[in-house]
């Protein structure tokens, strides 16, 4: 039998079931590879204790037969989400002690099935970031090396420690958050499977909000089925968060089975973007050929607006959260810092509390929504909005599913684009634009640069339907040969 | 667009952080070039398009107006940097 660490979710699930092995056993396993793996800097906080507990309290349930759908099941959530009683600090200095008293619903889901918390995983700061090296607490380390180069890489961002986590086998799964890319860029630069469903299929509450009209959970998986199992345990209506869609969970991993035979797979023209490295446009025409030996029609498509999909997202993503994150005012949470009165205390803890890319994207989002500039700038990117998204309806006019690359690049050293904001902006150039218009987004790990890193094509489906578009990740998956992380 | 040093001290008001006068000039250069970015939106055709509102065709819902999750007066405190007798405290802002 293959490491505990080494299981699929599935393997684990089913080897839990027929007893091949204990809750304890599994998550003791871990729990040993986390703190064997300090050093990548995935996980803010660890928690081993409240695991192995929860363990024993599942070994005790797979006795009795009763098993939930992820039952025993180690998992690592994103410190983006609130956890009742365990230190949430969406890696920012200002919410470094932050004790949430309850606790997001996604995670509650995660817990009432089953699932063992290993620890909460590191982001860049607010999940604003494309490196995970805007963290208060350091930078997350990508588990893979590029050949012959020892110099550590990022794992991608803004939910990199999510990622490394489960490529780096510290948990079996992951939850992330994706606002432009959060999820698919760091799977891909990380060689996992990572997956942004529909807007409004998992519930908002309880999750620190970045911008509210494009922010998502999803999962982080090492295969396809076991993104499809924890999406299902993820997603349902919650009357709390007034934008989650009251529409029926359907059975995601039963719906892998059916193959893409049929299918109408659209290639949009303006994801063949500049500078995009030569080995991803040879991986992307790679992935065009395995979904058509597997049944798939392949149909060029056009989404004429692509281009200003980052531009229109640089303006409303910052809008939001400037607005968001107004709530950090030193006076119910957080930090404070003295001031001589009321406005010096405000301005002293939040110059204090929040980095570097955090304030400029606040203060971006403040002059974009400040009088005079607000119909040029912000109105303007919604109408924006509205073409990309009538683009997407258009082509699935057509097709079935979408597929892109991930990301024009593979992972790059620690300490690279920092200088320039706009040139750590363009990682999510592919991904972006399915956010604007709500669409679930998959990133598939489905080849090796020339230098030996992960790297990720993009399956984008029609709102509310990810069983298509895992019925796809899996043709792919299949197709796409299995990639391994140099020891 | 080139931002100039009052107008970055201006905004940062406006969001209420404080930046040094030292930080000034680096931070117009930066948030500059991202709105010289975000600005390639003016070649695009926006006449007669609605300016989006929500990304899921959905109508909001409303609830009855009830407590549904009161009496948690502590709980809420917990995590304030100063409280007194079950109050948020702020420095004086009334002479």
């Amino acid at each position: 039998m293959a490491a505990l660490t080494h299981l699929s979710l599935a393997e684990a699930r089913d080897g839990l079931r027929k007893k091949a092995f204990s809750a304890e056993e599994l998550v003791a396993a871990h729990v040993q590879a986390v703190e064997a793996a300090r050093g990548l800097n995935a996980i803010i906080t660890e928690t081993p204790e409240a695991a192995l507990a929860a363990a024993k309290a599942s070994d005790a349930r797979l006795a009795k037969g009763e098993g939930r759908a992820l039952e025993g099941i180690p998992v690592t959530v994103k410190d983006l989400f609130c956890t009742e009683g365990i230190r949430t600090t969406a890696a920012s200095r200002i919410l470094d002690r932050f004790v949430p008293p309850y606790e997001s619903t996604v995670t509650a889901k995660l817990w009432d099935a089953g699932a063992v918390p290993m620890g909460k995983t590191n982001l860049d700061e607010f999940a604003m970031g494309s490196s995970t090296t805007t963290s208060h607490f350091g930078p997350t380390e990508n588990p893979w090396r590029r050949e012959g180069d020892n110099r550590p890489l990022v794992a991608g961002g803004s939910s990199g420690g999510s990622a490394a986590a489960v490529a780096a086998g510290l948990c079996l799964g992951a939850t992330g958050t994706d606002t432009g890319g959060s999820i698919r860029q760091p799977a891909a630069f990380c060689g996992v499977v990572g997956l942004k469903p529909t807007y409004g299929r998992c519930s908002r509450w309880g999750i620190v909000a970045f911008a509210s009209s494009l922010d998502q959970a999803g999962p982080f998986a090492r295969s396809v089925r076991d993104a499809a199992i924890l999406l299902g345990a993820m997603a349902g209506f919650d009357p709390k968060d007034s934008t989650s869609a009251d529409v029926p969970v359907p059975d995601f991993e039963a719906a892998l089975g059916q193959g893409v035979r049929g299918l109408k797979i659209g290639i949009p023209k303006e994801y063949q973007a500049d500078g995009m490295a030569e080995e991803v446009t040879a991986l992307w025409e790679q992935g065009k050929v395995w979904l058509k030996d597997a049944g798939a029609e392949i149909v060029d498509v056009s989404l004429p607006h692509t281009r200003y999909a980052l531009p229109a997202y640089y303006i409303i993503a910052p809008a939001e959260a400037s607005s968001n994150l107004a709530r950090y005012d030193g006076v119910r949470y957080g930090l404070r810092v003295a001031g001589e009165d009321l406005n010096d205390m405000y301005k002293k803890t939040r110059a204090e509390g929040f980095g570097r890319e955090v304030r400029r994207r606040i203060l971006i989002g403040a002059y974009v929504l400040s009088a005079g500039y607000y119909d040029a700038y912000y109105l303007k990117a919604q109408k924006v909005r509205t073409l990309i998204a009538r683009d997407f309806e258009e082509a699935f006019g057509k097709v079935d599913v979408l597929l892109t690359p991930t990301t024009p690049t593979p992972a790059f050293p620690i300490g690279e684009k920092e200088d320039d904001p706009v040139a750590m902006y363009l990682n999510d150039v592919f991904t972006v634009p399915a956010s604007l218009a709500g669409l679930p987004g998959v990133s598939v790990p489905a080849g090796l640069s020339a230098d030996g890193l992960p790297l990720g094509l993009q399956l984008i489906g029609r709102a509310f339907d990810e069983a298509t578009l895992l019925r796809a990740a899996a043709a792919l998956e299949a197709a796409a040969p299995g990639i391994q992380r140099g020891a | 667009m080139s931002l100039d040093k009052a107008t970055v001290a201006g905004i940062a008001s406006l969001a209420r952080i404080r930046v040094g006068e030292e930080e000034l000039e680096d931070l117009a250069g930066e948030l500059s070039k991202i709105l010289d970015f975000v600005e390639q939106l003016e070649e695009v055709d926006t006449e007669n398009v609605e300016a989006m509102a929500s990304v899921a065709a959905m109508e909001l819902r409303r609830r009855a107006d009830e407590v549904t999750e009161g009496d948690q007066r502590d709980k809420i405190l917990a995590n304030a940097p100063e409280a007194t007798a079950g109050f948020f405290t702020v420095p004086k802002v009334v002479e």
